[in-house]
């Protein structure tokens, strides 16, 4: 039997049920980037000072190439949940906590795609 | 409709800041610090698409002083936010709740991101980035 009361249950007010989504996107991706960031650390640090064709050809093989994308999926997404749950708890004014999610959400998908063209472009080598 | 004006939780400054509660407004913090962060490495990926000019040119901001400082800062906040990070997932299991372990833990996390900040800057001058 439902707590929520008539008024709540016609307001359609409460949950959207998608709370348990949110928070096992959120550890998986987190789950995922512990050995991928322990090898992107590493790898940024072999290619300080590096040149174009150093850097292109390193990223060219399709484990690393692969490895980048996953990386990118990853970190963008848990960016994404990550910062949307901090404009939800200090946002208070409708309009700019509304506007600042949408903003967050297409800069995500932007910042990702980005990232995951410019890693397939220099891998295919173009 | 109808605003319920309920009663607020205590507010957060007449609280004596602890350790605990410091490493947990730091991980949001080094959190968004990261999302900002990720324009560099979206600038980093994409010059390098763009060919070996553009790729020179972002190569040359982070080598520079005022990008080294970014790097530092983007260094500290990855490693801080993968220790905490992984002390989040045991209590996610529901592993290390105990007012000790949580102290225990968080000193681990505090000398882990410094240690592995440290080693990395270390590691990066040893192979050449001081040039």
């Amino acid at each position: 039997m439902s707590h929520r009361t008539p008024a709540g249950r016609v307001h359609g007010l409460g949950s959207a049920q998608h709370g348990v989504d949110h928070w096992w996107g959120q550890r998986l991706t987190a789950l995922a980037l512990i050995p991928l960031i322990i090898w992107l650390c590493i790898s940024i640090i072999s290619m300080i000072g590096a040149d174009h064709a150093t850097f292109t050809s390193w990223l060219s093989t399709p484990g690393r190439a692969v490895a980048m994308l996953l990386l990118i999926a990853a970190t963008f997404y848990h960016m994404k949940l990550g910062l949307q749950v901090v404009i939800e708890d200090y946002v208070h004014s409708r309009g700019w906590s509304v506007t600042l999610l949408v903003t967050n959400s297409f800069a995500c998908v932007l910042l990702g795609t980005a990232c995951g063209f410019a890693v397939v472009k220099v891998a295919l080598g173009g | 409709m109808a605003q319920v004006e309920r009663p607020l939780s205590p507010h957060l400054q007449i609280y004596k800041p602890q350790l605990t509660s410091i490493l947990s407004i730091l991980h949001r913090m080094t959190g968004v610090g990261l999302g900002v962060g990720t324009l560099l490495l979206t600038w980093w990926l994409v010059s390098a698409a763009y060919g070996p000019e553009s790729f020179e040119t972002s190569q040359a901001f982070i080598a520079s002083w005022f990008g080294r400082l970014l790097l530092f800062g983007f260094t500290y906040s990855l490693f801080y936010h993968l220790c905490n990070g992984i002390r989040h997932l045991f209590w996610d299991a529901g592993w290390g709740f105990e007012l000790k372990t949580a102290y225990t833990t968080g000193w681990l996390v505090v000398i882990a991101s410094v240690g592995l900040t440290l080693i990395s800057w270390i590691a990066g001058y040893a192979s050449g980035g001081g040039a």
